[in-house]
């Protein structure tokens, strides 16, 4: 019998519309080691995973190559010795733990659910997930598991989940981007549990994610794959100092670059283009937005960070109209900007424009390219026909889409492009203020740096002014001249990017700045260290 | 090599729910025209067995079956059809209008419809020919406007589906008036799940104004009509005769077509959904 | 929970009074005056005096219908114009026989279509699940007297076995009674059980699509246990609103299938009164069968309230 744990050799992954997600893929993995599979979305890491655990999501089948886990092949293996192997040898870590838990149950009975139908004595059992959920710093050990998914915080949910999988005690752990739907600063805490608990039970691990910076704290090796294709493979530290393969080096000096570089700023003194004052703002008799005040010049960008329920989007909303404030003023241009949209004039309408995170629900699907950067430029600058047809193929042009695009239907476009067409539908408007709304979050690191570029060069060409929401610090220092830091509805700190990030004044905006993930092996022993 | 519609493939279920379609479609325009005798003329015995002259042998009064079948598909399926337009044409602007602009006449729409939509539609409509007797302009209103409620509901979830996404607060955002959010942002995008409730409308109308003539309170004589033949003749299955189950098969095959075509629709717009996730 | 649960009573009290005004309404305020309406050609200037007296017409609307509905709220459904004799004597024993007959179908037909509703779910796409989805298919589709019929030209006139008309009188014994109502009960079953199937199994499915089912399947679980601890329970309340909707779509249904057997039910007896336009029975009767039909409403809804995981354990346990 080998020593690796699981061994895949040529596997081979079709969709059901006979789509190839994996075309050959090998890796072995030896007790006790963590690989890493890192790639953007479509590359198939997750389909890697889920086949090691002889699964198919969404009808996906395995059509080639051989699984070898634990000494047991996958794909002759009957449905029950699967089973068998399920939970017991091999476990599963799903991205978001709310939707994977089962909302109906309590927690023990879901953590305990494989063991005991395996035969485990109900007594070992229980020792032993108590054993897990204090390795897993969970509140109230003892009491935990009484209680519902619903009942518990996302960060500890998946830790939980967490529990939930090394409850079999497994001897492998498919991570499937466990900390990405986490806070930034949750996530720091949940990766270094996760690791203590692997190191400390000798667990292997594939470690699936996009994030070239969280993998580092964690993996022994690294796998870079690319449109179902092993890019290139190799020690961690190795991989990162000395990529052997072009699509590796972008990914690195992308993340590199994002944790570096800072923008150079535009000291702008001209006049103000728009100020919010003393704002408080609710949904229905829920405060979300308290006292909070900006301002920003004409031709500059402000980046407002914060995590989830900051409250940062939601500011995004009040600019535009969308929220009337409870109390507290805008004003735009020098004149006061009505609360509603529906009071504001068609002019201050076209001045204030808005992208938004994800360009699949922000464009029409039975609208073509065309069509949706056409409508603004008829509605508020009169053009029709040829002229408009004109103006729709130098505003693609500025993006960099080539001009038969405006023929295409949105389902024809990859996320990256229906994001440069979500932006040039705002161009067309002639807008002096571009509100982006987490505009690169749900795009992969290359694309997203592709998108930060064009904003850029927008703003050299034009003299765009951005408010610029987003939660990703690495997008900040890349594009920002001042950075207002938001949480829990409330103004924590604003000042210029590189002043806030070299010395910052708040403590809520240091512990922001240190959870970031930095490319470095060692960047996780260090902020542990610190904090202890 | 299956064939294919709209780039999906045609199951045999559904290829066979689009010929009784085409086939009611045809009866509908032609039938009356291709009846060997008229609607109202007593050719024979009642309930006489079927020969080559008269292949489904003839009625409780000695009426020619086939044609009176032939007539009765004219009546039936028109004016079920009228009544789902008509109410397809008072519940979708409706519920689209009530979904865009929200607010208390939204509120108050929506409410109202409850309450009509918590008396059954059978007992509405009794309710409502017992004071107006059953003409065929009340019976096609009637059902038309009790229908459309049931189209307001559904058209005012969709739309308000498509109001909160991205695309459509672009377009307020831009100022766009009411017939731009309405034609061009809304109709559009809701137009799949109308088209598939027009079909199970239908059906729902079909068998319910069918199910009114058998009660005796639809369709009224002289005109024959699927519904009120399975009734005029239904005695003559207690001598073993089919004579009631011609009108009543009819029925049943109409509504099954129909049905086989939504299921494939539906079942199509599911499996899309799964391949995005 | 309980604040939701009586608001939902709540609502079903103002939803059962809106009911009554528009019964009232769709009954009362015609086009012109109502007792020529009801009288017809056979009206004589002295019979529309005494019908108008009677109905109480040279009241208002408004007053009319306080008084109207503060008689049903003391058991006072009025007095028939056909027979003169009080509506609620000849309505209530109609009405027990008609929830008899639904009861009967419902026994039969919810467990069943529930049960084949989940085996189908569990065995997607296996030769079981297609072949029950197209005989579903078909039953949906077939109108009550078409079973009905077909029902009766064999089990009646063919093979002898049951009664084509299902006469009953008060006081038959149970197997009497069982063997009278026994064909109607099939075709109401007939009808609903393809319906229940159908939509249990597209919601258990629904359940069955969600992340915590692959988990489970993750962990090694086997597929009738997945199916029976993981998506059952979650797709428990909506199954009671499936239940709930084709249990009211069977009160409707209860009508047709009255008037193919000759049921003495309250489905028959509208009808009659509709024909007759016996306008107090038409009202009262359908009074009747709103109120069942918001009341099982109620019933599916406040079970879905009771079964939420949500509400049952409010976050407020949270440490």
């Amino acid at each position: 019998m080998s020593a690796n744990v699981l061994e895949i050799r040529d596997l081979r992954v079709e969709a059901p519309n006979g789509a190839v997600l994996l075309h050959g893929v090998s890796l072995d993995l030896r007790p006790g080691e963590v690989l890493g599979l890192i790639g953007e979305s479509g590359a198939g890491k997750s389909t890697i995973g889920l086949a090691s655990m002889g699964y198919g999501r969404g009808g996906c089948r395995i059509t080639g190559g051989e699984i070898r886990l634990v000494g047991t092949e996958m794909r002759s293996a009957s449905r029950p010795q699967r089973e068998a192997l399920r939970g017991a040898r091999i476990a599963y870590v799903a991205q978001s733990a709310a939707a994977a838990f089962n909302p109906a149950m309590r927690l023990d009975k879901q953590v305990l659910e494989g063991p005991l139908l395996r035969g485990m004595p109900e007594a070992e059992a229980r020792a032993w997930m108590l054993e897990l959920f204090r390795a897993l710093q969970l509140p109230d050990p003892e009491h935990f598991g009484e209680r519902y998914p619903h009942q518990v915080s996302g960060g500890q949910l998946q830790r939980a989940m967490i529990a939930m999988a090394m409850a079999g005690k497994p001897d492998i752990l498919v991570l499937d981007e466990p900390t990405t739907a986490l806070d930034v600063t949750t996530q720091i805490e949940v990766l270094a549990l996760l690791r203590d608990v692997i190191h400390r039970y000798g667990t292997a691990a594939l470690y699936i994610t996009h994030d070239l910076a969280v993998i580092a704290q964690i993996a022994d090796r690294l796998m870079v794959l690319r449109h179902g294709r092993e890019v290139e493979m190799g020690p961690t530290a190795e991989l990162l100092e000395n990529p052997q393969q072009d699509y590796t080096r972008q990914l690195v000096s992308e993340r590199r670059e994002s944790l570096g570089a800072t923008a150079d700023v535009h000291h702008r003194t001209g006049e103000t283009l728009l100020s919010v004052k003393n704002v408080n703002a609710s949904y229905g008799s829920t405060p979300v937005l308290h006292d909070v005040s900006l301002e920003l010049k004409r031709g500059e960008t402000l980046a407002v960070v914060g995590e989830s329920g900051s409250g940062k989007s939601t500011l995004a909303r009040l600019v535009s109209g969308l929220l009337p404030p409870r109390a507290g003023a805008v004003r735009f241009g020098g004149a006061d900007l009505p609360p509603r949209f529906r009071d504001r004039s068609a002019d201050q309408l076209r001045r204030i424009q808005l992208v938004y995170q994800l360009p699949d629900v922000a464009l029409n699907p039975r609208q073509t390219v065309g069509e949706a950067i056409g409508r603004p430029l008829a509605h508020f600058r009169g053009l029709t026909g040829k002229a408009q047809r004109d103006e729709v193929a130098r505003l693609l042009e500025q993006i960099g889409l080539p001009a038969d695009f405006a023929a295409r239907l949105p389902s024809a476009l990859s996320g990256g492009q229906k994001q440069r067409v979500c932006i040039a539908r705002a161009l067309a408007a002639e807008p002096d203020l571009m509100i982006c709304d987490e505009v690169t979050s749900a795009l992969d690191p290359l694309v997203a740096e592709d998108i930060l570029r064009l904003l850029r060069k927008l703003q050299d060409d034009l003299g765009m002014t951005y408010l610029f929401i987003t939660h990703d610090l690495s997008v900040v220092q890349r594009l920002a001249d001042r950075v207002m830091v938001m949480s829990k509805g409330r103004v924590v700190e604003t000042n210029d990017t590189a002043t806030l990030f070299a010395a910052p004044r708040d403590p809520y905006t240091r512990r922001l700045l240190d959870a970031v993930p930095q490319l470095r092996t060692d960047w996780l022993d260090e902020v542990m260290a610190a904090r202890a | 090599m299956t064939l294919r519609i709209f780039g999906r493939p045609l199951p045999i279920s559904a290829a066979i729910g689009l010929i009784i379609i085409a086939a009611t479609v045809f009866l509908f325009i032609f039938g009356p025209s291709l009846a060997p005798f008229g609607q109202e003329d007593v050719v024979g015995a009642p309930f006489a067995d079927p020969s080559a002259e008269h292949l489904l042998g003839l009625d409780q009064n000695g009426r020619d079956m086939l044609s009176r079948l032939l007539y009765g598909a004219r009546m039936s399926v028109g004016v079920s059809l009228t009544a789902v337009l008509i109410s397809f044409a008072i519940g979708v602007p409706l519920g689209f209008l009530a979904a865009l602009n929200g607010g208390w006449p939204d509120m108050i729409g929506a409410r109202f419809v409850d309450v009509i939509m918590s008396i059954p539609v059978l007992i509405s409509a009794l309710v409502v020919l017992q004071s107006l007797g059953s003409s065929l302009p009340v019976l096609i209103g009637t059902i038309a406007l009790l229908d459309s409620t049931r189209v307001f509901r559904l058209s005012r979830i969709v739309a308000q589906g498509i109001v909160v996404m991205e695309y459509a607060e672009v377009a307020r955002l831009r100022g766009e008036g009411l017939w731009w959010m309405l034609r061009r942002e809304i109709l559009p995008n809701a137009l799949p799940p109308l088209l598939a409730e027009f079909g199970m409308r239908f059906c729902f109308t079909f068998l319910f104004v069918a199910g009114l003539s058998y009660l005796g309170l639809g369709v009224q004589p002289p005109f024959a009509d699927w519904g009120g033949m399975v009734r005029d003749n239904q005695q003559g299955i207690l001598y073993g005769l089919y004579a009631p189950l011609f009108p009543a098969g009819a029925i049943a095959l109409v509504t099954i077509g129909v049905n086989l075509v939504v299921d494939w629709a539906l079942a199509g717009r599911t499996m899309v959904q799964g391949e995005n996730r | 929970m309980g604040k939701l649960i009586l608001q939902r009573l709540g609502l079903g009290v103002v939803t059962l009074a809106l009911v009554s005004v528009l019964v009232f309404a769709g009954t009362e305020i015609l086009p012109g005056d109502v007792a020529a309406a009801i009288l017809g050609q056979n009206a004589t200037p002295e019979s529309l005096a005494a019908l108008r007296e009677q109905l109480g017409l040279d009241a208002g609307a408004v007053s009319r219908y306080f008084a109207w509905a503060g008689g049903i709220l003391h058991g006072d459904l009025g007095v028939s114009l056909a027979n003169r004799q009080p509506v609620a004597d000849l309505l209530w024993p109609r009405f027990l026989n008609t929830m008899a007959l639904a009861g009967y179908a419902a026994i039969i037909a919810v467990p069943l279509a529930v049960g084949l509703g989940i085996l189908s779910a569990a065995w997607r796409g296996s030769l079981f699940d297609r072949i029950a989805n197209v005989v579903a298919l078909a039953t949906v589709s077939l109108p009550e007297y078409f079973l009905g019929l077909l029902l009766i030209l064999f089990f009646s006139v063919q093979w002898g076995l049951l009664p084509s008309l299902a006469d009953t009188w008060s006081g038959m014994g149970l197997g009497a009674w069982l063997q009278a109502t026994t064909l109607p009960m099939l075709v109401l079953v007939l009808v609903t059980v393809a319906q229940i199937m159908r939509m249990t199994r597209t919601t258990v499915l629904g359940v069955m699509d969600q992340p915590y089912i692959e988990t489970a399947y993750l962990k090694g679980i086997p597929n009738g246990r997945v199916v029976l601890r993981h998506a059952t329970p979650n797709a428990l309340a909506p199954i009671i609103n499936v239940v709930a909707f084709n249990l009211t779509y069977l009160i409707a249904g209860v009508v047709l299938v009255e008037a193919i057997f000759n049921y003495n039910g309250l489905g028959r007896f509208m009808v009659d009164a509709v024909s007759k336009r016996d306008l107090p029975m038409v009202q009262a009767a359908a009074m009747v069968f709103a109120a069942v039909y918001v009341i099982l409403n109620m019933i599916a809804d406040i079970s879905a309230i009771a079964l939420n995981p949500r509400l049952r354990h409010p976050r407020s346990k949270e440490a």
